[in-house]
């Protein structure tokens, strides 16, 4: 399966005492022709009889090679301990069978939000599903409504666009005389941006709706969160935050939201998209409707 | 970048067995929200029928009334305009901010609510008018 060749001899051995050469050179062609062995053992799929095993269907497709770019379906057997999440498995199967395989990830522990995939029709952290808890066969894509690059890797460029469109920054009236001076904020309004600080830009929100799917100048959930993060924010200067409004009130901004719920459902840090984004249509409304 | 490869909208409506309740609502809505401005048409075209007299309105309504599809659609068209009625007043409730976390069960609310009151409405319909 693997195209993978044997590792080749180290070569620093090679350069030693000319007059141990002969057995030097023995020794290394034995563990040379060990581990060609063993890796031809492992690439023949190992030994998985009477274990607990999973069958994952990974979405396939390389653009660079004419053979994979009919987008298909691999399988792979993975044995399964308790605690398993998607992303191990996809490492299991990567690591073993199919070393081309290819998907995002780093921390494992979802907050760098870089293996979002589409898990049995749902958009999941492949870092934060159990395996235990799908049906099998488990199906592995890449997020919908974005552009395949590889394998399970979408590409994410319109995502941060729309991410950087909402102006994701502070731009405070004034800053304290003393510029070391803490701009701390009460309790009670960190309370009620809580929730959407905890994005991790992962992406499955904008990949659940159905208006970005159908309509790319939409800012999507995760931006008019972001919108929602500084507007909410008292120490947000008020001449950002009727330039923030303007932005999120234009046409592809919050009106948008048909308030399907898609992304709130998704979202694997639980924040209450659709609340943020109904909070910005109410303020909007204010804005216009300022009278005096 | 190399090429990339698109998938098109298949996973869109082609995966509603995963729907969430949100999202049924939102399409059932749209539905009834179409059903409800073509009846518009029909009902505007049958009352129009009384300004050749009020002859020409009793018989027109009596012939359809007589028509037991016609029956039938009547106790569809309440499904779809009470269903319209209380999922709209659930939007009301979401655009005002109140209960989002609660959306999925006031839809379902809103699912059994018009369920009841249809069947409960079968036999006033299908006894049909007396006139």
């Amino acid at each position: 399966m693997s195209t993978q060749v044997p590792k080749e001899p180290e070569t620093e051995e090679v350069e030693t005492d000319p007059v141990v050469k002969s057995a030097q050179d023995r020794r290394i062609r034995e563990k040379a022709e060990r581990t060609a062995r063993e890796r031809v053992k492992t690439d023949e799929a190992p030994d998985l009889e009477g274990e607990d095993t999973r069958v994952i269907k990974v979405f396939r497709y390389d653009p660079e090679v004419p053979e994979k770019q009919e987008p298909r379906f691999d399988e792979f057997h993975v044995p399964f301990d308790k605690g398993m999440t998607v992303l191990d498995a996809l490492m299991y199967a990567r690591d073993t069978y199919d070393s081309s395989l290819t998907f995002r990830h780093s921390c494992r522990q979802a907050v760098c939000g870089s293996d979002a995939l589409f898990v049995n029709g749902s958009q999941r952290l492949g870092c934060q599903t159990q395996l235990g808890d799908l049906d099998e066969p488990i199906r592995i894509e890449p997020l919908p409504h974005q552009d395949v690059v590889k394998d399970l890797v979408v590409d994410m460029q319109h995502f941060y666009e729309q991410m950087e469109a909402v102006d994701p920054f502070f731009d405070p009236d004034d800053l304290p005389a003393d510029e070391m001076a803490e701009q701390a904020q009460t309790r009670a309004n960190r309370e009620k941006i809580k929730m959407s600080t905890r994005c991790i830009w992962c992406g499955a929100c904008m990949s659940s709706c159905n208006i970005a799917a159908g309509n790319n100048d939409y800012l999507g959930p995760a931006a008019i969160n972001k919108a929602y993060r500084f507007a909410m924010d008292e120490r947000e200067g008020s001449d950002k935050k009727r330039e923030r409004i303007e932005i999120i009130e234009r046409e592809n901004g919050v009106w948008r939201c048909q308030t399907q719920f898609s992304c709130t459902e998704v979202c694997p840090k639980d924040i209450p998209l659709t609340e943020h984004i109904q909070a910005l249509k109410r303020e909007a409304v204010k804005e216009n409707l300022k009278f005096w | 970048m190399s090429q990339s490869f698109n998938r098109g909208l298949v996973e869109d409506f082609g995966r509603w067995r995963e729907f969430s309740a949100g999202m049924w609502a939102w399409v059932f809505h749209k539905f009834t929200g179409w059903v409800l401005v073509g009846y518009l048409f029909t009902h505007i075209a049958v009352l129009s029928t009384a300004l050749s007299g009020p002859a020409a309105y009793t018989n027109t309504i009596t012939t359809l009334e007589g028509l037991l599809v016609v029956r039938v659609l009547e106790v569809g068209l309440l499904a779809v305009a009470v269903f319209h009625m209380l999922n709209g007043s659930r939007l009301l409730l979401v655009d005002l901010g109140v209960g989002l976390e609660r959306q999925d069960v006031s839809f379902y609310a809103s699912l059994i609510l018009t369920g009841a009151i249809v069947v409960a409405s079968v036999p006033t319909f299908m006894a049909g008018v007396s006139l």
